[in-house]
């Protein structure tokens, strides 16, 4: 198939935007591949929102103090909240977010590995705030100047609220490393099990690494998966160290010739198990999601159902009937 | 595709560094536990009964914290994202009463707080709310009950904030200028609580008729709960008043079942809290 000269100058366009650093906005051309490659990588990183939820959630009902209880609760729902605007900014590329619900939970399509690892603990929603968010951070920050305009704003409000969650983490670590020895051995054995799996989060070597360079190209990705990996190190080596955490790699060092942190190679073949979905978690996270979509079914017909009938009836009054008690309090939901 | 994108180093850099810096003010709610009630006066006015106040304080929080609880157990597994990010918010609203009505208990009357092994650092909040038992909590039957589907938490939220509203609306110029101000808040908390199960109780009810049939086996299977909850806030025809409001644009009958008899708890109770509990009972001289 030869390209028409409409399609020459459209791919001339959108080079040049790309070119320039500016953004590609909803309704401007954009190549079949771009648009595909864009929302496989929206679409993961909502999932990875979303079943993210569930190792943290885990903890939210055991949350051993109010004030704990009440900063995990609302991470937890921040989690959601960043799944609803990535699903939305997929919409903008037109796949619904019921389509890539479905491809969630039929394994279609992925979300990070890194919560196919279990939380055993209350420190691992320490740890996870510290070191998963930090990862994560270290992985988004770059994305705020992604070239599509959706995906990068979102994710500048995400990268301000993960930047929050990694503090509150960080916090909660240190305060138990003031506690007991109890405590203090609860979060190095919880570093001991979330290190490596954090240094995974930023996917294979670049040597093996298959879709870095064309998603560099168009401006979907801003730097490799090594470099990110070693700023995340660099960042973090600090940080333990103020902690009074031990990182579980013989081979952490600084090297004064390079001005950076030598570290080991995570296990690249217990990753490759993970994301072929053999990880500890996989199958329940899926499950758990599964089972919520499904026992929802029922809610999402009725709502539908209920909204068909009432559109442009005489019967909207019920509702403002019920809506406009006295002193109601309204614009509470997307808080 | 005219947008200039910003330059991360200036705008976002900053979510790099941080977590070694002394700036505390960055670490959302705090780098500590603060008392709930730092700055307020907390001395009980003279005309009122210390320890009657504490009690009537500790039964408000109990039920805004055992009902925060099943709330929050809807966190992942809510029909849409849309409500589990509402139920959060309304778990979320409650746990905050009840830190505000344990703090106020605990102040008014410091026998009500648990002993604790000498040299723990466990605030009172966290005594009230992890160190005492089943037997001890205050709370109405109605919040404790195991969740059942969403039919069954939209009924059971939209009967306990019509009673809490009306009762916080009162509240709000009790003789206790620290209870006042905590009901004068939950007010707003509460309306926007009773509007989202209005709305959804509605929906439901005029939805399939399988929503139908569930919510009506929700409010069923709750009503005979519904005659202590209304008693433990001394419900007046108010409450009766917006409840068959809500009826009636829904189709709904009130349902025609005798009160449960008994009082105290549930067997639910002690199962919820000896998961709620776990954590901070082993570790008496932790902290969070």
């Amino acid at each position: 198939m030869t390209a028409t000269e409409d399609e020459v100058e459209l791919q001339a366009a959108f080079d040049g935007t790309i070119a320039r650093n500016d953004r590609i906005e909803p309704r401007d051309w954009m190549p079949e591949g771009y648009r595909r490659t864009l929302v496989r990588q929206i679409a993961q990183h909502a999932h990875s929102e979303i079943i993210g939820m569930q190792p943290e959630g885990n903890w939210i009902t055991r949350a051993p103090s109010l004030r704990r209880k009440a900063i995990l609760l609302a991470k937890v729902q921040d989690e959601a909240g960043h799944g609803l605007y990535l699903y939305s900014a997929t919409e903008t590329l037109g796949v619904s977010r019921a389509e890539l619900t479905e491809m969630l939970i039929e394994g279609r399509q992925k979300y990070s590995s890194i919560f196919n690892y279990p939380t055993l603990s209350y420190a691992d929603v320490g740890t996870i705030g510290w070191l998963v968010d930090g990862a994560a951070i270290c992985n988004q920050v770059p994305l705020c100047r992604t070239s599509y305009g959706p995906y990068g704003r979102a994710m500048i409000r995400i990268c301000k609220e993960e930047s929050f969650h990694q503090r509150q983490g960080y916090e909660l670590l240190m305060t138990m490393m003031r506690g007991t020895d109890e405590q203090r051995a609860m979060v190095q054995e919880s570093v001991d099990r979330f290190w490596w799996p954090a240094l995974m989060m930023f996917g294979p070597p670049d040597a093996d690494s298959p879709n870095t360079a064309q998603s560099m190209a168009w401006g979907i990705k801003r730097n490799t998966n090594d470099d990110l990996r070693q700023r995340f190190v660099d960042m973090t080596v600090p940080q333990a160290e103020a902690l009074g955490v031990t990182l579980p790699d013989p081979d952490l060092r600084w090297n004064d010739e390079r001005g950076h942190h030598d570290f080991g190679q995570p296990d690249w073949e217990e990753f490759m198990q993970v994301v072929k979905g053999n990880g500890p978690c996989n199958a329940q996270r899926i499950a758990h999601r599964r089972r919520a979509h499904e026992d929802g079914a029922w809610v999402r017909e009725a709502a539908t159902a209920f909204a068909k009938r009432t559109v442009g009836e005489a019967s909207a009054p019920v509702v403002e009937e019920v809506a406009q008690q006295p002193s109601r309090n309204p614009g509470r939901e997307g808080t | 595709m005219s947008h200039q994108t910003p330059d991360p180093n200036d705008e976002h850099g900053s979510v790099y560094d941080g977590l070694l810096g002394t700036d505390t003010s960055q670490w959302a709610f705090g780098t500590d536990f603060e008392d709930p009630l730092a700055g307020v006066d907390t001395t009980v006015p003279s005309e009122l009964d210390a320890a009657e106040l504490a009690a009537y304080c500790l039964a408000l929080g109990d039920d805004a914290l055992v009902l925060s609880h099943r709330l929050s157990e809807w966190c992942s597994n809510a029909p849409d994202l849309e409500d589990d990010i509402a139920l959060a918010n309304i778990a979320l609203d409650l746990l905050g009463q009840a830190r505000l009505l344990l703090a106020r208990a605990a102040a008014a009357d410091p026998s009500v707080v648990p002993t604790l092994p000498d040299g723990s650092p466990v605030p009172v909040e966290d005594a009230l709310a992890f160190f005492r038992e089943a037997v001890d909590f205050r709370n109405v039957r109605m919040v404790e009950v195991a969740n059942g589907d969403f039919a069954h938490t939209v009924a059971r939220l939209l009967l306990f904030a019509t009673v809490r509203l009306a009762a916080f609306e009162r509240l709000a110029t009790h003789a206790d200028p620290v209870l006042a101000a905590i009901a004068a808040k939950g007010v707003k908390e509460l309306t926007y609580h009773r509007d989202y199960a209005g709305r959804w109780f509605l929906t439901l009810a005029q939805g399939t008729e399988e929503s139908r049939r569930r919510l009506l086996a929700g409010l069923t299977g709750l009503w005979p709960l519904q005659a202590e909850l209304a008693r433990a806030y001394d419900a007046g025809p108010e409450v009766d008043v917006v409840l068959d409001q809500v009826f009636a644009v829904s189709g709904v009958e009130r349902p025609d079942v005798a009160p449960m008899t008994g009082r105290g708890h549930t067997e639910a109770l002690s199962r919820m809290l000896a998961e709620m509990q776990v954590v901070a009972r082993a570790h008496p001289r932790g902290q969070w």
